[in-house]
């Protein structure tokens, strides 16, 4: 079997008395799209954030192309190849469309102390950051304030900055929220194209989505994988259907 | 965009049109009033460096205007004493020349900048402030206590300093010194925000999370952003002890970091001209309100008041609206 991407080996962590994470393992294979689903509260950010850089786990470790990151900060496992999309919009405000996906391809390129030569001349920079912009269909918004964008052109643009980094893999969170019935089938689209080139872990509420690109889904409940699988095994598994589909059920 | 390119040229212009003007009426004061505008200009842009592009709130940028005050006033000390500044382990003796004293205040400063930037950067918020404060605060008792070169009466120096054969005591000719290393001062900062530096670190200001997430370390950026910031104010600091021809623990005091800040929230925190705008209307508002009332602060106090509540981007955003850095 090819080495997975990211794998994460048996990762606790513990806020006092909470056990956020326990005892967690997963893999993202090349060439696929793995959901990470599980109710609200079941830990699935502090595992992304683990993943990311973001938190240090208390045991275990987090692997990205076969080298052990669980003492990298976030920067280090960003140039390492870890593109990541955030729940909560996390862009530069002040800045244009076309200048926060030139951020991803500068930080991507690196060169960032270079002091004197005008940045929104660099041609290479500029056409990374119109490619990127061009495949999540924000084009024609690039010269717009970021603080002027609708909530789902933000989470696109989100996107077009993970896209500029070319990274090995994805880690993406909740892209679906709120871009509607006409937004969410063309990200769908565009992921499903992107597994082939990127492989995705993808945590993602919106379940016709997750039914509709996973090729393996894990399911998180109270901190604990409880299980993992392709989505016909997940639709099907009791324990799941009980701790976490059947409450979707109850409450639509 | 065109409205800020205008008041540009139309500040830059009005600091050379009124001293030219006040040499032909033959009144040197009002020229010595415009250089000083003209160096706390520079001091201001300094900071701009770190308050505006990096969000970075110093206060305790004193700490490098007074280093560069006192780079200056202790090495034409000893050059007029005739004294060394120290045989060991090599032999530096005091200068006259300017470009030597601008280079070591910009080096000094730097340096300490390095220093204070490597600790405060570590915090952030409040704590940032507090923490630059109290290393400010730690050079201005430094300085108090140091009977070395006149401790709290500071040091005076008879002749200012020279550079390239001009007449540096003409109050013109300083003027256009001062002017010159404005314009290049603002030429490298206007490049330097719109540098991969300068948008990486905007970036950093707005949102440390985002920089991150694309492989770069903020503080890597914040404490570059810190340095040049702190070595551009050294700068000033150098000029204004030359202009002064004195030196004190004034410099290093806490109220100065203030003032300098005050120019950059005046004229628009952010704005590469911002500061020049900012120290211009201070120098102005210092003459003709200190002219009316010895209490004139309190008219400061309630324009900035003012400037603070209803007018955030300062004189730039009120006249040239919002800027968004876009070429």
């Amino acid at each position: 079997m090819t080495e997975p991407v990211i794998d994460v080996r048996g990762i606790t962590k513990a806020f006092g008395g909470l056990v956020a994470s326990d005892d967690i393992t997963l893999d993202l294979r090349p060439g696929e799209i793995h959901a990470l689903i599980g109710p609200n509260g079941a830990g699935k950010s502090t595992l992304i954030a683990q993943i990311a850089g973001a938190l240090r786990p208390d045991r275990g470790q987090v692997r990205l192309n076969g080298q052990d990151v669980t003492a990298l900060d976030t920067p280090a496992r960003a140039r390492r190849g870890l593109g990541r999309t955030f729940q909560i919009s996390s862009l530069a405000m002040d800045y244009t469309v076309l200048q926060n996906a030139m951020i991803g391809a500068l930080g991507r390129r690196g060169d960032v102390m270079r002091f004197l030569r005008p940045v929104m001349r660099d041609t290479a920079l500029r056409d990374a950051a119109e490619t990127a912009l061009d495949q999540v269909g924000l084009s024609e918004f690039r010269a717009l304030r970021t603080a002027e964008l609708s909530h789902g052109q933000r989470r696109q643009l989100e996107l077009a900055v993970a896209l500029t980094l070319t990274p090995r893999a994805f880690v993406m969170d909740e892209p679906m929220a709120g871009l509607g019935a006409e937004g969410s089938k063309r990200l769908i689209t565009f992921l499903s194209d992107l597994r082939g080139r990127t492989p995705i872990l993808l945590v993602e509420h919106d379940m016709d989505a997750v039914f509709a690109l996973a090729d393996r889904i894990s399911v998180l409940v109270g901190g604990r994988i409880i299980a993992t699988g392709p989505v016909s095994e997940i639709r099907a598994n009791p324990e799941v259907r009980r701790a976490y589909l059947g409450q979707e059920d109850s409450q639509p | 965009m065109r409205r800020e390119r205008v008041l540009n040229a139309a500040l830059l212009l009005g600091l050379l049109a009124i001293p030219l003007w006040a040499w032909m009426v033959d009144e040197p004061f009002t020229i010595t009033l415009v250089t000083r505008a003209v160096i706390l200009a520079i001091a201001g842009v300094g900071l701009n460096v770190a308050l505006g592009l990096g969000g970075l709130v110093s206060l305790g940028h004193a700490a490098f205007f007074g280093l560069g005050g006192y780079a200056m006033g202790i090495l034409a000390y000893h050059a007029q004493t005739y004294t060394p500044l120290t045989e060991v382990p090599f032999l530096i003796e005091g200068t006259k020349s300017m470009p030597v004293i601008w280079l070591v205040a910009i080096l000094v400063s730097a340096l300490a900048a390095l220093a204070i930037g490597a600790l405060s950067l570590r915090t952030t918020g409040v704590y940032f402030i507090m923490i630059t404060l109290a290393f400010g605060q730690m050079f201005y008792y430094f300085a108090i206590s140091w009977p070395a070169y006149g401790g709290e009466d500071g040091l005076s120096i008879y002749v200012r300093n020279g550079v390239a054969g001009l007449n540096t005591m003409d109050p013109l000719t300083f003027f256009a010194i001062c002017y010159a290393l404005l314009l290049l001062v603002l030429f490298i900062v206007s490049r330097l925000a719109a540098s991969p530096f300068g948008l990486m670190l905007g970036a950093a200001r707005q949102n440390p999370a985002r920089v991150e997430a694309v492989g770069q370390a903020p503080y890597r950026l914040y404490l570059t952003a810190f340095v040049i910031s702190g070595a551009i104010t050294g700068l000033a600091g150098a000029l204004f002890a030359d202009l002064n021809r004195f030196v004190s623990p004034v410099m290093l005091s806490w109220q100065t970091s203030g003032e300098i800040m005050v120019f950059v929230i005046l004229g628009g925190v952010g704005r590469v001209f911002g500061p020049v705008a900012g120290a211009a209307l201070f120098i102005a508002l210092e003459h003709w309100l200190g002219g009316l009332s010895d209490y004139w602060h309190i008219y400061l106090g309630a324009i900035l008041l003012g400037v603070v509540l209803f007018a955030r981007g300062g004189i730039y955003g009120l006249i040239a609206g919002r800027g968004v850095a876009h070429d």
